[in-house]
């Protein structure tokens, strides 16, 4: 019977967490949830954030209770069928937990996913790989100042059905800090040598702000190398930029300088957490970060305008597009995707900002995976 | 190797600047005008011009407390120098080194130096940049026979010893350290410290201009062909107390006076080279001339040089901070 | 990036910026080892094996073993300094500052000031310190506050393995003299640092915790013990601060102010000796500029004003323990 007993267990989100805590429960013990339900709230160090029910069933037992924190892959809740008795639960938890070693889960994850690198184009790019298989891969492609991790909760759930790279760009992350001219073009190139070096011919494509224009440019130069292209709050759709924000993230050096810049990415300010800051300042230390920042804001966003405007190629695109934007968005307004042609899907949520796909991850995980099936 | 005549009237010419120089210094610090206090080379000339004038760009030397003659002979500007001793805002160091500070790195002069044995082991140092930069350069201390007793001016030679250096020790031995007899202070012999680390040693009449140059071209030579230090040990006397206002009770009753009449190198120099031809004394008397006036410029000029602005006590603690 | 010990991220330091910059040379005592001997070249790598490895890569030329003279090499670093090298010189215990100060404090650091800012002196002397070893009262000394009352001199003192090669990048690149402070029982502390080079500026201070009641500013080592300490007491009601100042010279004055006025509440957790310390400045500091935020009397946790013992039972007492910054934070916190 034990086959019908399910395991919720703390996920790992990004490479860093090594634990988390139960923020909130949104389910109560004895009610039917679906795959794909918010169950509960999952506060780590660096975000808060939705954890999605991984099956069908009762939510029979909330294991941790809120304000607990539990290493990951410790058990949360058993979720089950109606039918299966309470001893079998217990029996289930006790067998759990007395097998349940904190150090060697931790340790099984960390033999899961690491960045690699590799040469491409004469530079090196770090990069994330997950999941497998013969579908057709997906690219992630992050925005100005990012990087590969800013896509810890969509990764898991794309990789799935399909190899998933998330990438760091050029100047950004673990990758060279060298752009070259750093312009959207610049960049494209860079992802596109990636793709080469890894043998990528063709990918969906799914791109976040600058790393939107990034990927609309790589479809428009060369159709056969985008399957399908998500653009999530993406630059490259109009001429209008934050430039407060692209000046002050370049400008701050300490968590407090930094803070209200990157409040302006959220709708909800308080998923700013020290961890994201001291991650951005930490690789903002790096040598040649900020100088790689300085070029690419030189280039892309020169004189405080868009450099790289191509909504009206958009329709040239002949592979699916679909556009997701948080209509909270301070960097990028979303007023840029009601230029887009008919045949582009837009998705907008009015309580989600900048980073849509952090703040409304279960619905954008939803989006991707559903458009990239199809 | 003879020097040529535009050497010997430009080893003249320093001479006499540094004796000038310190002289006017003697005469102005007994006004009152001059502050703190200064320590004169005037009588050990012909070490300082000896030795520099077998060196070139890119060489360095470090010197002591009583400094003035290897600024000098190592080309830093006078004028600069006297308002340096005035404290003023022109002086080399900006007026916030004084007497006991003067440096000039763009001219390989790494300063003048307040504590006894400062300089060896930034000599080895900085030989060790010319020999690490492969710049063919090399460095010279100037120690008194005071800081030869000194632990690290003995390490030192162990040090550029043991990395081969392009190093050159001068130990000017003007018999004092303070008012202690170098007879009394310093045990064993100089040139002989120089045989226990293994490097050549040198002793040298100080006030001879000539063998003080030939024995430092040999050092120096050495040097820079990798043949690592060398300690010249030259005896040579000074005229001054060992700082202005030491009544020098414990110098002999007519010694200095003796001293000047009978073994000053500058006098000893101007004798050999108008004996042998080599030079006139109208040539010589001219350079005197124009080293009266260029210290009387460079005295006036500093009397009537403004003060560093009070801003200035806070400025380069650090090149950032 | 891998996690690295705070040996490996001072050794990967030196590395880097010798390949960088080929004026970075490295001098000291044993920090190749074996030069002239018989047997292993390499054979140290220093005395604690921080910079193994090195000799292989940049040869003799460049990573330099001295004698025990400590009076000429660091004279030596300091006049390499002032002539175009960015020496990096291994002072192996702080302790052994006595034979070789004059040539740090008369010369290093007053060459600017006296040569009217016409002197660059970018030398960095690497210096273990701190109790623990049961190494006595001559290898075990937190010489750090003597080094910051000097003017024309930085003190770096990292906390953590990340920290290090931040500092120390900074450090070597840095144009003036740095002191630059190893705790002897870090260096097999690990944690993630990255594998490229990165600098963290001097006179920023660090907040490693942020919390609401107590204010805990604490050097080197002591900030991994306060760190044990807030988070210990978070669960039991008391949130703390935690200052790491990573700098004691210059000093983010600004941070630890704006850190005891939101708690009003302070303990300054020091491993150096009690009198002219870094606990003693930093208490007056708050105390001369926020007195009026203060909720109560500033704390400190040093040692006791006696040198370092040996025997293990009396080091152990003397050395500042998590124990003892609890019981002052929970002090200031009741008062």
């Amino acid at each position: 019977m034990t086959k019908t007993i399910q395991a919720v267990t703390m996920p790992k989100w990004g490479l860093a967490m090594t634990e988390g805590m139960v923020a909130a429960w949104h389910v109560e013990e004895g009610s039917e949830i679906a795959a794909g339900d918010e169950i509960l709230d999952i506060e780590t160090t660096k975000i808060t954030n939705a954890f999605e029910a991984p099956g069908a069933g009762v939510l029979r037992r909330q294991v941790v209770a809120e304000g607990e924190t539990v290493p990951v892959g410790a058990l949360l809740a058993v979720v089950a069928g109606a039918d299966v008795t309470d001893a079998d639960i217990d029996a289930f938890i006790a067998d759990f937990e007395a097998n349940f070693d904190a150090e060697a889960a931790a340790a099984a994850e960390g033999g899961g996913p690491e960045p690699e690198v590799t040469e491409a184009g004469g530079r090196r790019l770090r990069y994330l790989k997950a999941g497998d298989g013969d579908a057709t891969p997906a690219l992630l492609l992050h925005g100005f100042g990012g990087d590969l991790n800013s896509w810890m909760f969509n990764q898991p759930a794309l990789a799935e059905d399909r190899p998933v790279f998330a990438l760091d760009l050029p100047g950004h992350g673990g990758s060279a800090k060298e752009v070259g001219p750093g312009d959207v073009a610049a960049l494209a190139a860079a992802a596109t040598d990636f793709m080469d070096a890894l043998g990528i011919d063709r990918a969906h494509l799914a791109g976040h702000s600058l790393g939107g224009a990034v990927a609309l440019a790589i479809a428009l130069d060369d159709p056969t190398r985008a399957a399908s292209l998500t653009l999530v709050c993406p630059a490259g759709l109009g001429p209008d930029i934050n430039m407060d924000y692209i000046e002050g993230f370049i400008a701050a050096g300490r968590r407090k300088q930094l803070k209200p810049v990157l409040e302006q990415l959220f709708a909800d300010p308080e998923l700013v957490s020290r961890d994201m800051m001291e991650d951005i300042i930490k690789y903002k230390r790096l040598d040649g970060a900020v100088a790689a920042l300085q070029t690419i804001a030189g280039a892309a966003f020169a004189g405080g305008r868009q450099a790289t405007v191509m909504n009206d190629q958009v329709e040239a695109v002949s592979a699916p597009v679909q556009v997701i934007w948080g209509t909270q968005d301070r960097i990028v307004p979303a007023a840029h995707a009601d230029t887009l042609p008919p045949q582009v899907e837009v998705h907008r949520f009015d309580d989600a900002g900048h980073m849509v796909h952090m703040e409304k991850a279960a619905e954008v995980n939803g989006l991707l995976t559903g458009f990239i099936a199809e | 190797m003879q020097l040529n005549r535009d050497e010997l009237v430009q080893a003249y010419r320093q001479m006499r600047t540094i004796r000038e120089f310190e002289e006017r210094v003697h005469t102005e610090f007994a006004t009152g005008d001059i502050p703190g206090f200064v320590h004169l080379y005037a009588g050990e000339e012909a070490s300082a011009v000896g030795v520099c004038l077998n060196l070139k760009d890119g060489d360095y030397i470090a010197s002591t407390h009583r400094g003035h003659g290897h600024c000098i002979a190592k080309g830093c500007d006078v004028k600069g120098m006297m308002q340096e001793i005035y404290g003023r805002a022109g002086g080399l160091c900006g007026g916030k080194g004084g007497s006991m500070h003067i440096a000039d790195l763009s001219q390989g002069m790494m300063g003048a130096n307040g504590i006894v044995g400062g300089g060896p082991p930034l000599i080895c140092g900085a030989a060790l940049t010319t020999k690490t930069l492969k710049t063919g350069g090399v460095a010279v201390a100037f120690v008194g026979d005071g800081a030869s007793n000194q632990g690290t001016t003995l390490e030192s030679y162990n040090l550029a010893k043991v990395w081969k250096l392009p190093a050159i020790f001068v130990v000017e031995d003007n018999g004092y350290a303070e008012s202690t007899s170098s007879a009394y202070a310093v045990a064993g012999s100089q040139s002989k410290r120089a045989d226990a680390f293994g490097m050549p040693g040198y002793e040298v009449d100080g006030n001879d201009l000539v063998a003080m140059h030939e024995v430092a071209r040999e050092a120096v030579e050495r040097a820079r062909d990798g043949g690592g230090p060398s300690l010249i040990h030259a005896r040579l006397n000074r005229f001054y107390g060992h700082f202005e206002g030491d009544a020098m009770t414990y110098r002999g009753d007519g010694e200095v006076e003796k001293l000047r009449a009978e073994a000053d190198c500058i006098q000893l120099f101007r004798k050999h080279v108008t004996e042998a031809g080599l030079l006139d004394a109208a040539q010589l008397d001219a350079v005197d001339a124009e080293v009266t006036s260029l210290i009387d410029e460079a005295v006036d000029e500093a009397k009537a040089a403004p003060p560093p602005a009070a801003e200035e006590l806070l400025t380069d603690v650090y090149v950032s901070y | 990036m891998a996690k690295k010990s705070f040996r490996e991220a001072i050794n990967e330091t030196l590395l880097q910026e010798m390949r960088r910059d080929p004026t970075v040379i490295v001098m000291g005592e044993d920090i190749a080892g074996g030069a002239g001997s018989p047997g292993e070249d390499d054979a140290w790598g220093g005395v604690l094996g921080v910079t193994k490895g090195l000799v292989a890569e940049f040869g003799r030329e460049r990573v330099l073993d001295t004698p025990l003279t400590e009076s000429a090499y660091v004279g030596a670093a300091a006049g390499a300094a002032a002539t175009g090298l960015r020496p990096v010189a291994e002072l192996m215990f702080v302790d052994f500052m006595g034979v070789c100060f004059d040539q740090i404090f008369n010369q290093a650091a007053k060459f600017r000031y006296m040569f009217g800012g016409k002197a660059v002196t970018p030398m960095v002397i690497r210096t273990m310190y701190g109790a623990g070893f049961r190494a006595a009262s001559q290898h075990s000394q937190c010489l750090y506050p003597i080094f910051t009352h000097i003017p024309g001199l930085k003190v770096a003192i990292p906390s953590s393995a990340y920290e290090a090669k931040g500092l120390l990048t900074q450090a070597i690149r840095d144009d003036d003299p740095v002191m630059f402070f190893e705790h002897k029982a870090m260096y097999d502390e690990e944690e993630d640092v990255p594998d490229d080079p990165y600098t963290i500026p001097f006179g920023e201070a660090n907040l490693t915790r942020e919390g609401d009641d107590v204010t805990i500013v604490a050097i080197g080592r002591m900030v991994q013990f306060s760190n044990q300490v807030a988070d210990k007491l978070e669960a039991d009601g008391i949130s703390c601060t935690v200052v790491d100042p990573r700098t004691t010279s210059p000093l983010d004055e600004d941070t630890i102010l704006e850190c005891a006025e939101e708690t009003g509440r302070v303990v300054v957790v020091d491993e150096a000796n009690p009198r002219c310390s870094m606990a003693r400045d930093i208490a007056a500091l708050v105390a001369e500029r926020s007195f009026g935020a203060l909720k109560a009397p500033v704390r400190q946790v040093t040692p006791p004003h006696t040198p370092v013992p040996f025997a293990p039972g009396l080091e152990d007492l003397y050395i500042p323990t998590p124990d003892k910054i609890e019981a002052a934070v929970r002090e200031v916190a009741a008062a």
